[in-house]
């Protein structure tokens, strides 16, 4: 039995490939684990630290704040990055469109854009009221 | 409380450097083999004394085989851990561990890169993490300019108070004819340094420089009838938190916290202890935070704590004394000269920059982003 648990099924994507799959089908994905509600980030096979594998996909909230931030000064072009915390909780890396730079806890929103030729999460800065 | 067993069991009896700031026309190989011969004839040992070796660095995929190789080293002991530039710091204790239990006699610690002239960019084997490189994050600078904003937004960190980290630093630098950057540098020279990545300007940064660097250790027992005074080991512990910076729990906070502990329970020694701090300055927010986990000031208060010269020359804790990662040397992976520093004070070796005390230092190796940390204490004959 053990052994089955442990062996994917043929051509079943890794988290990581279903993860971009999900993102060039226009959706924002989460894992989450099903006994115990626990949300990772990046997608791995489980939960770290405490290594729950019952892990479905869900649709994230797309809603953030801005947990540190910086500003990558080029001499041709300058760009921020940041990390974003998750209101489901995991972080992760991404840019903050539209803005030079935003202060930290400054709420954000996820949407899907294309950066280097490939579909990635970046984050616009939520307007007041939204 | 019983002193560990490894406490005291093992010394440095040897250092070496090569090449440090700019070593035109010399490989990475060849300045980790002239500094390690350096480091065998300090101890007064002979090449054919080594049978153990620990190396790496940025760019030998088995540095140790490449060592052993190129100086005709037949190691019975040997170890490659790769944790950045707290590598030297582990090897440490792996060399402490080996030593003690008898599998190897002399331990050849040794590490060199030409980064400077060979390209002039910090060199590093570390791969692109699929989650983060959309974003085109900067290695490594990326995650320290994050960590910095973030402790900046806690506590309240001024650009002001880095720059006097980085002040600091020259300040010993002036005072070390090694140094590769001397001269006068001030708190709004740095300021008005050209911004890298925000906060972080240029004089927050680390040197590109070339380097080669090493050390070797024996048992206590044979330490003492060798050339130099040894340099004992009394306590290493080491932590890892994560491999992205998105992964780091707490951006103000470092596992230093826990490779501090484990190092001072080793040691059975405590902060007040310690005459001399080597704490890995990549950037000037690494001192900072290092001298907050490590328990010399508390948590969110190092910014105040080492504002006007605090940590300078004169200051009230030596801190960095050869001018560090800063103003010293920075090959790619700095631990290692570290140790160099600590065993030439612990020697009373240092010249204009000798500390009148020093009995106890603590080398502080960091590497990845904030990801490994390692902290080890070295102590004088009066220690034992």
């Amino acid at each position: 039995m053990g052994q089955e648990r442990t062996t994917s099924a043929a051509g079943e994507l890794g988290p990581e490939a279903r993860f971009k799959a999900y993102l060039a089908d226009g959706r924002f994905m989460l894992q989450r684990s099903r006994s115990t509600g626990k949300f990772t980030f990046y997608p791995r096979v489980a939960i770290p630290g405490t290594g729950e594998t019952d892990l479905e996909w869900v649709a994230a909230s797309c809603r953030g704040t801005v947990y540190a931030i910086t500003v990558n000064r080029g001499r041709d072009s300058s760009y921020n990055i940041a990390i974003v915390q998750l209101a489901e909780g995991p972080r992760l890396m991404s840019r903050i469109e539209g803005v030079e730079t935003a202060a930290i806890g400054t709420a954000v929103k996820a949407r899907i854009a294309t950066l280097k030729g490939e579909p990635a999460l970046v984050f616009d800065v939520e307007k007041a009221g939204a | 409380m019983a002193a560990h067993p490894l406490r005291g069991r093992t010394a440095i009896v040897g250092i070496g450097s090569a090449g440090c700031g700019e070593a035109h026309g010399r490989s990475a190989t060849e300045l980790m083999a002239e500094a390690s011969l350096a480091a065998i004839a300090d101890a007064g040992l002979k090449l054919s004394d080594i049978d153990g070796i620990c190396a790496a660095t940025s760019t030998h995929a088995f540095p140790t085989l490449t060592v052993a190789e190129y100086l005709g080293i037949k190691p019975h002991f040997f170890d490659g851990t790769n944790v950045g530039g707290s590598s030297f710091e582990m090897h440490v204790l792996q060399a402490a561990l080996a030593l003690d239990a008898g599998l190897c006699n002399a331990v050849l610690i040794c590490y060199g890169s030409n980064q400077r002239t060979a390209g002039g960019k910090l060199v590093s084997m570390s791969e692109p993490q699929w989650h983060e490189s959309a974003y085109e994050p900067r290695h490594p600078i990326t995650g320290y300019a994050l960590a910095t904003s973030r402790h900046m937004h806690e506590f309240g960190t001024t650009r002001e108070q880095l720059a006097d980290i980085a002040v600091a630093a020259r300040a010993w630098a002036n005072l070390n004819p090694a140094a590769f950057a001397r001269g006068p540098l001030t708190r709004a020279d740095v300021l008005a340094a050209r911004m890298v990545s925000d906060p972080l300007t240029t004089r927050d940064c680390c040197l590109v420089t070339d380097g080669g660097g090493a050390c070797v250790m024996v048992r206590a027992d044979r330490a003492r009838d060798l050339a130099k005074k040894p340099v004992y080991f009394l306590g290493t512990g080491g932590a890892h938190s994560h491999r992205s910076i998105t992964q780091m729990a707490d951006l103000t906070t470092t596992v230093a916290v826990e490779s501090g502990q484990r190092a001072f329970a080793m040691a059975g020694l405590k902060q007040s202890d310690v005459d001399l701090l080597m704490l890995y300055d990549a950037f000037t927010i690494t001192t900072l935070l290092f001298l907050e986990d490590l328990g010399f000031c508390p948590k969110g208060e190092g910014g105040r704590f080492v504002a006007d010269g605090a940590i300078a020359p004169g200051g009230k804790l030596a801190v960095n004394t050869s001018g560090g990662g800063l103003s010293c040397v920075h090959p790619g992976m700095y631990g290692m000269f570290l140790i160099i520093e600590a065993v030439t004070q612990l020697r009373g070796a240092a010249g204009e920059r000798q500390l009148k005390q020093c009995d106890v230092a603590l080398c502080h190796g960091n590497g990845g982003t904030l990801s490994s940390q390692v902290t080890a204490l070295f102590g004088s004959a009066a220690t034992l």
